[in-house]
């Protein structure tokens, strides 16, 4: 049935004139999804007290963006996912044993201070999450690293505090690490499931691995950055890594522990605060895996993966600047 | 075989199944064609012909005004009733000659020859600019000046595009099924008259029965290759189906003639042939009637100079949701609200989409940076940087990101999240920038 259409009633825009289906918030949210089986894994071994630190995050961000935005004068925008992803991935940086009080400061220097009051979504310098982590672990230090083993709260067990395997590592050696454990399989497998000590959401490898996967199958991620943090922090702390001289270290606990996982599939990548163009990506990934080994190994911390993150954040931009993507059909620079 | 592409690109819907199975249709000639006299890029034409004259179909009406210039035939037989300006669908104002029809189709005299291949290079070109052919796939760059290289850029390849690339659009690909023979003629042609002894035609994989059509017509011309493309946005584009092809990458800021390269859309083929065989100028041309808004979507012949609203109505009409009106692709097209506005030389489509395939794009966020259109440019450009110093003010900036290499293809803007409309700032930026 033909229907008469008043000119007047079309529609004039420019091109083009379709869209993809992929939105900003709707990235948000899967990316949120896809930290799901972390957030389950740290609820089983860690109990109510996973639900209540991650939920306090997310609280304290959403406000903190609400109450920025309604201050500016600027369009409240906590529904797009943005708010609520930096609180989740805050949460899962905290140990389950925080007071109530650290995690509603921390989500709000991540989201106000870091995010906001430098311009918002897209203009931010460094990743929100950490940064609110940082400022909270140099702020609290003892809260903020003291950890409790994993309980699998639900079976009644008691929860009794211990270091991480990277702290006992760096206090007393990798061979202190295996009489905790008990042998070399054990460790690893440990590590591999997430039964240790350690943050809310980086203990699971296994759970993050699963997240990771699936963002690279939605292709919302790519592997340029994870990859080659992860091939720089293994090759470094094996060959720098042990006691016994080069070539002597184990890059498989290294790899296994801390929050170099959750750090390298979920935080490094953040698009606002990575370089946007592959080459820079894996340059990205290389510094934050070479700044990673530099502080497990040789400095204070036992744990470096958001130090290192956080100080390449700042060279995102002069790495961007610096190697641009290849325009089609440039000219070889001749004598150059 | 492999099927051949090139880096970058998109893969939006292409709805191409709305229309490809619909055989063209001759449409009827308008009561009255309007004509510009200028559907080409370069000097708009004067005219050759003053009110109340009688013309024949394909009498010169427009003189052209240079050398990068086409001729511009009558369409119909009948009497010239008006000359006037005219809203393009690029919004600037054009002179038009009316004709009004007087249903005799009485042809000018045109000059037959059925040993077309006989005739030497400069003849045919000379063929081929009487007949004030243009590029059809959309640019409508003049054709002779395209076959008129200079002699330090010598041609060794000619390419027939055939990718239709753009979603939704049909007519070279029904062009290709039903006149294969007449696009290899038109190839051979174009071959002839710059010396060029390899010739292919490009098509992207989604027109299986063109490939096979195309690929059996030239199943005895060893000098001629069908190659099948991956189905990508813009495969059809010069630089990437010369790339895809070819190996070769035009240079930035090159044309196609700089790696010996000329190309040539499927409809321009056609119509070359049409000029060389029967001595006939370009006065109509197949255009594909589509989208979700139309009731039966359809491929036309239309003549040139018949206005949109008539093979909207000769397609079954708008259906009761359709919200915009495009004249071209969806990526690339011009959206109008004229539908008195005739069809070009350039007009491959006439798109309508319904409230459900269009995007609402009044609303945008910030960049977030997550390189989606750095990844689809299939010129290497960082798009996102381009929209956020051309959103700043910052133009002159936008030159260090090789904002001119752009082609405004629009895969950034449509691959965004944030839904900017980058595109559009590259444009704007463009304009204001100095060069």
């Amino acid at each position: 049935m033909a229907v008469a259409k008043k000119e007047q009633e079309l529609i004039v825009s420019v091109s083009p004139h379709i869209r993809s289906e992929e939105s900003t918030s709707r990235i948000m949210w899967t990316v949120t999804l896809s930290l799901l089986p972390a957030f389950a894994m740290a609820v089983y071994y860690f109990g109510p007290r996973a639900v209540y630190v991650t939920a306090l995050c997310i609280v304290g961000s959403l406000f903190s963006e609400w109450l920025v935005q309604r201050m500016a004068g600027k369009e409240i925008t906590i529904k797009d996912g943005s708010a609520f992803l930096t609180g989740v991935l805050l949460g899962l940086n905290m140990p389950s044993s925080v007071p109530f009080y650290i995690p509603l400061v921390a989500s709000f220097v991540a989201v106000a201070i870091t995010k906001q009051l430098f311009g918002g979504l897209g203009y931010n310098i460094f990743n929100p999450a950490l940064i609110g982590r940082a400022f909270a672990l140099i702020t609290w230090p003892r809260a903020m690293t003291t950890w409790f083993t994993p309980t699998a709260a639900f079976m009644g067990m008691d929860a009794t505090t211990t270091a991480t395997p990277l702290g006992i590592m760096k206090e007393e050696g990798v061979q202190k690490l295996l009489e905790v454990f008990g042998d070399k399989m054990t460790l690893y497998t440990k590590l591999l499931i997430g039964y240790r000590a350690g943050s809310l959401g980086e203990t699971s490898v296994i759970a993050l691995l699963i997240g990771a996967a699936f963002l690279l199958y939605k292709r919302y991620i790519s592997w340029h950055i994870p990859v080659s943090f992860l091939a720089t922090v293994g090759v470094l702390t094996w060959i720098f890594g042990g006691k016994e001289g080069l070539f002597t270290g184990d890059p498989i606990v290294h790899l296994l522990s801390g929050g170099l996982m959750l750090g390298a599939w979920f935080m490094a990548t953040d698009y606002v605060t990575c370089p946007s163009v592959k080459k820079g990506q894996i340059i990205f990934g290389i510094g934050c895996g070479f700044l990673t080994a530099l502080i497990r190994l040789k400095a204070g911390y036992p744990e470096g993966v958001m130090f290192a993150i956080l100080l390449m954040n700042c060279f995102t931009p002069l790495i961007d600047r610096n190697l641009k993507s290849r325009v089609f059909g440039a000219r070889k620079e001749a004598g150059k | 075989m492999a099927l051949l592409t090139f880096k970058g690109g998109v893969h939006p819907p292409d709805h191409k199944e709305l229309s490809a199975g619909s055989p063209i249709k001759e449409l009827e000639p308008p009561e009255q064609a309007v004509i510009p006299l200028s559907q080409h890029i370069g000097a708009p034409c004067s005219p050759a012909v003053e009110i109340g004259q009688e013309v024949r179909k394909g009498q010169l009406i427009g003189e052209p005004g240079g050398f990068v210039s086409a001729a511009v035939h009558a369409s119909v037989s009948g009497k010239v009733v008006a000359m006037k300006d005219i809203l393009n669908p690029m919004g600037r104002m054009v002179r038009s000659v009316v004709v009004q029809n007087d249903k005799k189709e009485e042809w000018a005299p045109l000059q037959d020859n059925p040993d077309y291949m006989k005739l030497s290079p400069d003849e045919l070109k000379e063929k081929i600019k009487n007949a004030g052919i243009v590029g059809m796939g959309g640019a409508t760059f003049p054709t002779h000046v395209k076959l008129s290289p200079p002699k330090e850029k010598p041609i060794d390849v000619v390419i027939i595009n055939g990718a239709e690339c753009e979603p939704y659009l049909t007519a070279d690909h029904r062009l290709m099924v039903e006149s294969p023979g007449e696009v290899l003629e038109g190839l051979k042609i174009l071959m002839k008259i710059l010396g060029v002894n390899k010739g292919y035609v490009g098509i992207e994989n989604n027109k299986p029965d063109a490939i096979e059509k195309m690929r059996e017509a030239a199943s005895s011309e060893p000098h001629i290759e069908i190659v099948a493309l991956e189905v990508k946005y813009p495969q059809g584009a010069e630089k990437m189906l010369i790339k895809a092809i070819t190996d070769r990458e035009v240079p930035a800021g090159g044309l196609p003639m700089d790696v010996g390269v000329v190309v040539q859309n499927v409809g321009t083929a056609f119509a070359v042939y049409e000029a060389c065989r029967y001595g006939k100028p370009l006065i109509e041309r197949v255009v594909t009637v589509t989208g979700h808004g139309i009731a039966n979507p359809s491929n036309f012949r239309a003549r040139i100079g018949t206005p949109i609203r008539e093979l909207i109505d000769a397609a079954g009409g708008f259906t009761q949701d359709a919200v915009k009106v495009v004249l071209g692709g969806p990526m690339m097209g011009f959206a109008v609200s004229d539908l008195e506005i005739p069809v070009t030389k350039g007009t491959s489509g006439v798109l309508v989409l319904s409230k459900s395939e269009y995007a609402p794009a009044e609303k945008f966020g910030p960049c977030i940076r997550c390189g989606r259109c750095i990844d689809a440019c299939p010129m290497g450009l960082m798009p996102s940087m381009l929209s956020i110093l051309s959103e700043k003010g910052f133009y002159e900036d936008t030159k260090e990101y090789n904002i001119f290499d752009c082609f405004e293809c629009g895969t950034c803007t449509y691959v965004c999240p944030a839904k900017r409309p980058i595109v559009q700032l590259i444009r704007l930026a463009k304009m204001l920038v100095k060069r």
